[in-house]
């Protein structure tokens, strides 16, 4: 396993007002270790998207709960870790909604996780409900 | 802060939202409640510019998914303007184009009202 260059972690309650908060340090981290303005806002929206499923989902908008992001940075990527104890969810069940369908049913959600797929260069999933899900984003150095 | 703002004009019978700073799950509820008050008020040809907006998220995108439905049943349509590249590509990823008109600024979207 590489070297762990630069480690930051943030532990932050799940509230929306939070999203900002987090997307900064992201955001900022993501510039200062070599991502240009584009990737940066890249990552920032991942991170974003993880930490608001968390709390609408997960949390179920619960505030008193906490969500935790975990930076790692080695020499060859960089890997963030959005990490909740709420109700956890299938991976294998996501996939881009049929944007038509949804849209005759007034659905309006469903896109984060894809998004977060599609933005970021490796998604893992760790899911044990109650104890510990792990969504582990990783974005390389290109 | 990293705020959210609406404000509104009128263009003949098209409603227009301009919409400043930074939409995600914390500033949605109040685009949404921007729509829903359009929508009571039957006005049912929205346009929305974005030139000031300078973030979104996928829950920025789901007011737009839960209102077009409606909107187009009722004769109108919710037409998108002015997107910065930043913002666009949200909207690509997931595949909006081919569902909503996005258009690069605001005097054809009026334009293609017009035509309606």
């Amino acid at each position: 396993m590489p070297k762990i260059l630069k480690e930051y972690q943030l532990k932050i309650p799940s509230q929306s007002d939070n999203l900002s908060i987090i997307r900064d340090v992201v955001s900022k981290v993501a510039r200062r270790i070599g991502f240009n303005t584009d990737e940066a806002s890249k990552i920032e929206l991942a991170v974003d998207e993880a930490c608001t499923n968390v709390i609408k989902h997960a949390y179920a908008n619960n505030s008193n709960q906490m969500i935790e992001v975990s930076i790692k940075v080695d020499r060859k990527k960089l890997i963030i870790i959005v990490a909740d104890k709420g109700k956890g969810f299938n991976p294998d069940e996501i996939k881009l909604p049929d944007l038509n369908e949804s849209i005759k049913e007034g659905r309006k959600g469903g896109l984060g996780l894809c998004l977060i797929k599609t933005l970021m260069d490796k998604v893992e999933f760790e899911i044990k409900p109650g104890l510990k899900n792990k969504v582990k984003m990783i974005k390389y150095f290109s | 802060m990293e705020g959210f703002e609406v404000s509104k004009s009128e263009n003949g019978d098209v409603s227009i939202l301009y919409i400043k700073g930074y939409l995600d799950a914390h500033t949605a509820p109040d685009l949404e409640s921007e729509f829903q008050k359009l929508a009571d008020a039957k006005k049912y040809n929205i346009l929305v510019n974005f030139q000031d907006l300078s973030y979104i998220s996928s829950a920025g995108l789901g007011v737009f998914m839960g209102f077009i439905e409606d909107i187009r049943k009722n004769g109108g349509d919710i037409k998108l303007t002015d997107m910065k590249p930043k913002i666009f590509r949200v909207f690509d990823l997931l595949g909006f184009p081919t569902l909503y008109d996005i258009l690069d600024e605001e005097a054809k979207a009026l334009e293609k009202f017009g035509e309606s």
